[in-house]
């Protein structure tokens, strides 16, 4: 809550910060909390609204990570404040639970047990779905608490009466005490965010914000992985709403309405919702402003409406919120500084390096068993047949080309191949096991990862984060919940992302921002995605596409590269290129393989001339 | 057994007038949901000031009401109101969110709904008015064939509603608009290239949708007494209504209100407080077995 808090916590997601620099953040904040009763009244904020800030700012810890870290805007939190909130205080004000951290942690179980079990309905949808659907799920549990639920929750008298904190054999009397008790259980809480956004889990959160689909094709199980932010975020709504009973001594019915997750959501918009301490500050600025205008300036009712015109205007004009923006801002000035000749001379020497350091050629290797097989594969659109009946296999260590004219159902046949689209008939067989319908993720944990023909990279981590997400899945399996220990620290991480970075070149640009990077460097990175789990078989849908003359000649050398001690399939429009690369074509025309065999034979094949240049007929 | 049952449901004419009940809310959910989809549809935003744009054109047509007294002026007034309102809205703020993430346009419509309700409950207070249903719509009538008569303002609404929607209906799929509207829904970029200013068919678009929420809000003013909150309730209505039938798809909207309009009202017949739970049960059950809703294309989200 004091400024240099709030400033040193913006460094918390740079991946390089170990050991005393996290420690000085969170002593920092610890500092600020026991210190803000002594300071904050100075500017006339009440402990009030200290105390309740606090519990908003608990709350937001959740949703920070489901919505700032993991890319999922809900608008139902408040099913999980409203439960959270009304068993804890049940329990406690009926005698049933005499101690106040045990209804606590009942009221927190039952609000993940509800998470699962909405998280469960929503956790293939995203975006727009997401948002409505998790209102709908909010207001369903703001009728029930009116109707059915209303015996326990006294439905619109609220639950009154909650006891005191009683905590062993002490009681929380003082308002003071509450203070720092409700303060106790908020750096608790953030200590655990704090730890759960840089884990493994918390990459994984934030390449499903990044590119979800991605995430899935680099061996990620997503659904999962959004679920565990869902239940996270429901966690941290049932505790804060345990707390709000308790503070209050009473449990309010409004806790469960619409208005709870709306003011959640403008709170951590205002204070940023990609910073663990956003929703704290926003909810802060948002009570203490509320306060100011209500009463001090005795707006009355206007007090909404001009806040309302504050939130707006600052969502247009600062869309990262008060924290965000600052630690931009701190970049910003950081990048003019001294670091910003070092980043002009890596970009320089990027051209320079990019010519060379790859072997020029790897002679051909024997061949091992086939390894990729698809039997009779067929794809239907409607009535659009895109692929018929294709028989296709390669054979361990090949170098394979597929080729055809446009439309010829190239793109349908690679993304079956890669798991990312089951076929309509028949089946496909890699590494001995019929891989038909497993779905891409699966399939890239088996030792089949795929590159595309457009760049799907996580846009806002950098380049070595980037490689950090095929890196942990191929080091962790397709679902993990190691929510405590950092990413960095998973064995031999630092190795492989080095080993990849240097395969395509990249070690230099290791920690600009992909958006940083040139479109060649892109290209490159998303071969490097799919190069990160090293797999036994590798996919590269049109990799020269949109490459100048130059970086194609490069990228060819790092494919040839590449083929060493693994299968390649590429699906490529540059016919150049294929037969320079390829042991082998395969020519697809009209969803049927034409022909197939070695570069020469395909070059003079009358079918194949025929097939592109519209028939000799013609 | 059975006819213990048979005795323990309630009597036909009750039903009957439930379901015109039901058909009543359902055109109504209908035509607020059909102005968020098509919205969405083409434009992309999910318009959270829709449930506010339905209390604007409520107090629209409260305060025209009260200047003139005459309904149809109110009709107009409310229509008029949140067409501009949606016309500026658009041009003054939105059209810059186009190129932001999904949940900027979500949070950004969010607190401009906020700046209008507030705005509504600054000037009128936080009290519902009143607004009386007109002359032509008093009394009761039981259409030659129901058992009970039924209020002859919300039969008039029911047909309101339906020529609205039809209106909508003709303008999307049956003029050159439309088509540029639906074009642009496939793929706005194509549409521009063949140098159709589909931008100018947006605005339009999000002006017809506001309106459609600002109307509902009128004719249901004699119904539902207007207050600053009361449309919130109906933007939530609305995406379930829209989850139900399918995310921009104008039948979905139509056949997932009138759809929504039965459940609750059939489930007030049986277990009134469970009426509005019964639908989201609906959509939990829709998400579970038909995730893109009744009328969703595939691979659409």
């Amino acid at each position: 809550m004091t400024a240099t808090a709030e400033q040193t916590s913006t460094r918390s997601t740079s991946s390089k910060k170990h050991g005393w620099g996290h420690l000085a953040v969170e002593a920092a904040v610890l500092a600020g909390l026991l210190a803000a009763p002594f300071v904050l009244p100075l500017i006339s904020m009440s402990m009030d609204v200290m105390t309740r800030s606090l519990i908003w700012g608990l709350f937001g810890l959740g949703f920070a990570i489901l919505f700032g870290f993991t890319g999922l805007l809900s608008l139902g939190q408040a099913a999980f404040y409203g439960a959270g909130g009304f068993l804890a205080s049940y329990l406690l004000t009926n005698g049933i639970i005499e101690q106040t951290l045990l209804a606590l942690l009942i009221g927190t179980l039952a609000a993940c047990v509800l998470g699962l079990a909405i998280g469960l309905l929503v956790e293939r949808s995203k975006g727009i779905y997401f948002a409505m659907i998790t209102l709908a799920f909010g207001e369903m549990f703001y009728h029930l608490d009116y109707s059915t639920l209303s015996g326990y929750t006294g439905g619109e008298n609220g639950l009154a009466g909650v006891p005191v904190p009683l905590i062993g054999s002490y009681t929380i009397e003082t308002s003071l005490g509450m203070y720092y008790f409700v303060a106790v259980l908020f750096f608790l809480g953030y200590l655990l965010a704090r730890r759960v956004v840089a884990s493994p889990v918390g990459r994984m959160m934030m390449a499903v914000r990044d590119n979800e689909e991605r995430a899935k094709a680099t061996g990620n199980a997503t659904h999962l992985y959004k679920l565990v932010a869902i239940v996270l975020s429901a966690a941290y709504g049932g505790l804060a709403g345990g707390l709000l009973g308790i503070f209050q001594n009473y449990m309010p019915p409004e806790a469960f309405a619409f208005e709870s997750s709306a003011q959640l959501l403008i709170q951590t918009v205002i204070g940023g919702a990609g910073v663990l301490l956003g929703p704290l500050v926003g909810a802060s600025v948002w009570l203490y402003l509320h306060d100011l205008l209500q009463f001090n300036l005795g707006l009355g009712q206007s007090w909404k409406l001009i806040l309302g015109v504050i939130f707006v205007l600052l969502i247009t004009f600062l869309p990262s919120g008060l924290l965000g923006e600052a630690r931009r801002l701190i970049h910003w000035l950081r990048a003019r500084g001294p670091a910003d000749e070092a980043d002009d001379n890596e970009a320089a020497s990027t051209v320079v390096a990019d010519a060379g350091s790859w072997p020029v050629d790897e002679p051909t290797p024997e061949y091992g068993p086939v390894i990729l097989e698809a039997r009779g594969v067929s794809k239907h659109f409607g009535g659009l047949a895109a692929n018929s009946n294709i028989d296709f296999s390669v054979r361990e260590f090949e170098l394979r080309a597929v080729i055809g004219p446009n439309g010829a159902g190239k793109s349908t046949f690679f993304k079956m191949m890669a798991g990312v689209m089951p076929p309509s008939e028949g089946t496909v067989h890699f590494d001995g096991n019929n891989i038909t319908g497993k779905g891409v993720t699966r399939v890239c944990q088996m030792g089949m990862s795929t590159s595309f023909q457009i760049n799907e990279l996580f846009d806002r981590l950098t380049v070595r984060e980037n490689l950090m997400i095929p890196c942990l899945a191929k080091a962790r399996g397709r679902f993990r919940l190691d929510m405590i220990r950092r990413a960095e620290r998973v064995p031999e991480l630092d190795a492989r992302i080095a080993e990849t970075l240097e395969l395509v070149n990249l070690s230099h640009r290791a920690d600009t921002p992909v958006s940083h990077l040139a479109y060649g460097e892109k290209r490159r990175l998303e071969i490097g995605l799919a190069l990160a789990t090293r797999p036994k078989l590798l996919l590269l849908d049109e990799p020269l596409a949109g490459m100048s003359p130059e970086e194609r000649q490069n990228t060819v050398r790092l494919i040839k590269s590449l083929r060493a001690g693994r299968t390649v399939i590429v699906v490529e429009h540059d016919m150049d290129a294929v037969f320079e690369l390829a042991d082998n074509i395969s020519v697809l025309v009209e969803g049927k393989i034409l022909v197939e065999g070695p570069p020469d034979e395909i070059r003079s094949h009358p079918k194949v001339q025929e097939a592109y240049l519209g028939g000799v007929d013609a | 057994m059975l006819t213990d049952l048979i005795s323990s449901l309630p009597p036909w004419g009750l039903v009957e007038a439930q379901m015109f009940n039901g058909l009543q809310q359902g055109m109504l959910l209908a035509l607020i949901s059909a102005g968020l989809t098509i919205i969405y549809g083409t434009l992309g935003v999910l318009n959270l000031t829709h449930g506010a744009l339905y209390t604007l054109g409520a107090y629209a047509g409260y305060v025209a009401y009260q200047a003139t007294g005459s309904f149809l002026t109110a009709i107009a007034a409310g229509a008029l109101c949140t067409l501009l309102v949606g016309l500026v809205l658009e041009r003054g703020i939105i059209r810059y969110y186009y190129n932001r993430p999904d949940e900027d346009q979500i949070i950004v419509t969010f607190g401009l709904g906020i700046i209008i309700v507030e705005a509504i409950r600054s000037y009128f207070g936080g009290m519902s008015r009143n607004m009386p249903a007109p002359d032509w719509g008093q009394g009761a009538s039981q259409l030659g064939f129901l058992q009970y008569p039924f209020p002859l303002y919300k039969i008039e609404t029911i047909a309101i509603s339906a020529i609205v929607l039809l209106i909508f209906y003709l303008v999307l799929y049956r003029t050159r608009l439309g088509l540029v509207v639906r074009a642009g829904i496939e793929d706005s970029g194509m549409v521009s290239l063949l140098g159709v200013n589909v931008f100018r068919a947006f605005f339009v678009v999000f002006a017809i949708g506001a309106m459609a929420a600002g109307l509902a809000g009128v004719i249901n003013a004699p119904i539902t007494a207007p207050t600053p909150d009361g449309g919130e309730k109906f933007l939530v209505y609305s995406f379930v209504v829209v989850v139900l039938g399918g995310v921009g798809s104008f039948p979905g909207a139509v056949v997932g209100g009138l759809l929504a309009g039965q459940i609750m009202t059939l489930t007030s017949l049986f277990y009134p407080s469970l009426s509005e739970v019964m639908l989201y049960v609906a959509m939990a059950l829709i998400l579970i077995f038909r995730p893109r809703g009744l009328f969703g294309q595939a691979g659409r989200t």
